[in-house]
């Protein structure tokens, strides 16, 4: 066996790689979409798969989330396998009446005989200076529908083999794509593409022994720059990668907050409402007597995404998540 | 002298001569709704198509009947009843081949039957015991749907990819007047004539949506006219004419097959009984409205053309009858059965695999069933032991 040394490569590309290798494996796979065939997508996501596979399977739609969903139902009551890219997250919500009525729960209202192997991908999230109604992160309306898998990948890797598994799944996936991690390099290797852990699993990026860093997505990287600059306080943060958000993975979350005792969750969408408030609940009625003190969340202001210039403020950054952890310590200490 | 000329000069060259993408005059509907019965094309229908055609609608009348019927009775929780609007039921089905699909809303339990589903099944959603009681595969017929219109792009993309697969399946989605006002409506309609879907598209224009009559629905000269915006035919036929609507939709549907993309058909009908058995009709449309529909039956009109034309005795609309009280009578005694239910169900079905926080609940709900069992036990045992002493 060659051993082929792992490669930088930008998350688009692991993401490109996917969709094509997966059309390459499965006929049945079709890509749809605003804009996704001779332009590539707006972030050239699926950049030459129209050219290669031609348009009968990388279609560009006609201006209609709706349209592109529930047609691509269609499709998938008749064998298809279709992969459908929301343009920016904002512009999912005409979509939302079919995810929710529809596509999450097919399965369940035919009991079984008609599930829908449909992936919805949405780049989301801000901090790329997007104007409005392109940085929202809509992960806790999705993660409230019962029916639909919710992943997001913070890796090249991930972004791959999470790709390629989320395609393969006989259910409806809701692939969250942080936008502003689309040219973030890793290395990766392409040889054994598919090498990451399944859906439903989370994966501890950096071990620690003071506190544990609940995250996913885009806020994943910055938990890993938070713990960095930690070691100089004197604290060894673990940043656990959730990967998926439907399932969740409450093993590996309860083994790490007990091992360290306290908790934060980040993320970018709003707290209240948001989907720290689910995770610090289920980590509390689960690790109550591990706990030293209450799980804290660090998560974007309870606001409409704000404009461009002022987007820096709401992001949660590396200072606030370090202020959390400090009130770790203080609130341990009561 | 134009403004810009005015202001200094610059001059535009003149635009390149704007064409429109096709003549939209063969998609127009004609002004008055299709008929057949009681003209002279009624001569050259098919008398079989129409003895069958007759044959399903007195089974159709029967059945709305003995649903609503039904819901007095408790056995169903609600019923939307097609009493009037029969016609186009019936046609809707037997205008597709068996390869074809048809996409029902949540009114459409008569198509349902008339494709060959069996009865109970197609009531379970209305009596409550599970969301869709049919294998939508078995007979092609989605579940009934009960959010307006969302049904209508499942059909355009079904039949988008059936001709990928190159496959001549032809899809037929049904929609009420007011599912016209929604957005997938127009997504659909659109969707399927950009991509030359095989899709036909049936609107039963039946007056009101709940209590909002058409005049508050749309400003548009008919449902049929909207097509012609999308680039597809619009047809306009009397809802009520069984024979008019077959043959309408049958021709829709040999385009769409044959690879001349989709068709919308507005049917013309009314709705003779309430909305639902939950809905007051007297507030807002009154009793001549109503009697005036009724003299337009479409299973009087029916029968009338086929008597007139020996196609039919006395003899033969007692059969028809016959047929369709043995069809209540058995709906009647399998519904007055409680459904079996299994809460297990519950968690059957969300996703292919169970998650880990629904095996929790799964086993939660177990506990729960297995415990109240033995409790049920326990009692059954001291009413046996009380009845010993006894
Ligand atoms: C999206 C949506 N909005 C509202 C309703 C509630 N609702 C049920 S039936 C109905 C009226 C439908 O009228 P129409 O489309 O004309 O069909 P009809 O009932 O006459 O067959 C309404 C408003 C619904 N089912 N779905």
């Amino acid at each position: 066996m060659t051993t082929v040394a792992a490669k930088p490569a930008t998350m688009a590309q692991a993401l490109t790689r996917a969709m094509r290798d997966a059309m390459a494996a499965d006929p049945t796979v079709h890509v749809m979409g605003e804009d996704v065939g001779t332009l590539g997508g707006v972030f050239r996501v699926t950049d030459g798969l129209a050219k290669e596979f031609g348009e009968d399977r990388c279609t560009d739609t006609p201006l209609a989330e709706a349209g592109i969903l529930g047609t691509a139902v269609g499709m998938a009551m008749y064998g298809l396998r279709p992969v459908v890219e929301m343009q920016f997250d904002a512009f999912a919500y005409p979509a939302f009446e079919q995810l929710i009525s529809h596509v999450s729960r097919m399965r369940n209202r035919t009991r079984g005989r008609m599930p829908l192997p449909i992936t919805v991908r949405v780049p989301y999230g801000g901090g790329i200076g997007g104007v409005e109604h392109h940085s929202d992160s809509s992960e806790a309306y999705y993660m409230a529908t019962p029916g639909l898998h919710v992943v997001t990948p913070a890796t090249v890797a991930d972004a791959y083999g999470l790709l390629r598994q989320a395609i393969a799944s006989d259910d409806p996936v809701v692939f969250l794509e942080p936008k502003r991690l689309y040219w973030s390099k890793d290395a990766w290797n392409p040889e054994h593409p598919t090498d990451v852990e399944p859906i439903g699993r989370a994966v501890v990026r950096r071990p620690g022994s003071s506190a544990t860093l609940l995250t996913y997505g885009p806020s994943v990287a910055v938990c890993l720059e938070a713990a960095e600059a930690a070691q100089a306080e004197g604290w060894d943060l673990e940043v656990v990668d959730l990967r998926s958000l439907v399932p969740f993975d409450d093993e590996t979350v309860c083994a790490a907050v007990r091992r360290t005792g306290r908790a934060v969750v980040v993320h970018e969408s709003t707290g209240f409402g948001g989907p720290g408030g689910e995770i610090a609940a289920r980590v509390t009625e689960r690790c109550f007597h591990h706990l030293e003190a209450p799980v804290l969340r660090v998560a974007g202001f309870d606001i409409p995404y704000p404009p461009p210039m002022l987007e820096r403020h709401h992001l949660p950054g590396v200072d606030r998540i370090l202020d959390a952890v400090a009130r770790l310590q203080w609130e341990a200490e009561g | 002298m134009t403004v810009m000329e005015q202001r200094g000069g610059y001059r535009s060259s003149p635009p390149p001569a704007w064409q429109p993408r096709m003549d939209p005059a063969p998609l127009l509907p004609d002004a008055e709704p299709h008929r057949v019965l009681g003209t002279e094309a009624a001569a050259k229908a098919d008398p079989d198509l129409l003895r069958r055609l007759y044959a399903q609608l007195v089974r159709g009348r029967r059945y709305n009947v003995q649903a609503t019927a039904l819901t007095k009775q408790g056995r169903l929780a609600v019923y939307p009843s097609t009493t009037g609007q029969e016609a186009c039921e019936v046609a809707a089905a037997l205008a597709l081949e068996e390869r074809d699909w048809l996409f029902p809303s949540y009114r459409d339990t008569l198509a349902v039957v008339a494709r060959g589903v069996d009865p109970v099944e197609v009531l379970t959603l209305l009596r409550g015991d599970w969301h869709n009681g049919y294998d939508p595969h078995a007979h092609r017929v989605a579940p009934l749907s009960t959010p307006l219109a969302t049904q209508l792009p499942h059909a355009v993309g079904l039949a988008h990819a059936a001709r990928l697969k190159g496959d001549d399946v032809v899809a037929l989605a049904m929609v009420g007047d007011g599912g016209t006002s929604e957005g997938d409506f127009h997504e659909a309609l659109n969707f399927a004539a950009v991509w030359q879907a095989p899709v036909v598209f049936l609107v039963q224009n039946n007056g009101f949506a709940i209590s909002v009559p058409l005049a508050k629905q749309t400003a548009a000269p008919s449902l049929a006219h909207k097509a012609v915006g999308y680039g597809m035919p619009g047809r306009l036929v009397d809802g009520n004419d069984a024979a008019a609507v077959h043959e309408v939709l049958t021709e829709a549907v040999r385009r769409a097959r044959e690879g001349g993309g989709p068709t919308l058909v507005e049917a013309v009908t009314y709705r003779i009984d309430a909305h639902t058995n939950a809905d007051d009709a007297t507030r807002y449309r009154g009793d001549a409205e109503v009697e005036a529909w009724r003299a337009h039956d479409p299973v009087q009109l029916l029968e009338r053309e086929l008597t007139a034309r020996g196609l039919l005795d006395e003899a033969g609309i007692e059969a028809a009858r016959q047929d369709a009280e043995a069809m209540a009578a058995s709906l009647r005694e399998r519904m007055n059965q409680d459904p079996e239910l299994d809460p297990m169900d519950l968690f059957d079905h969300v996703y292919a695999e169970n998650t880990a926080q629904l095996r929790e609940q799964r086993a939660l709900l177990r506990a729960e069933l297995d415990a109240e069992q033995a409790d049920q036990d326990d009692r059954a045992d001291r009413d046996d032991q009380e009845g010993d002493q006894r």
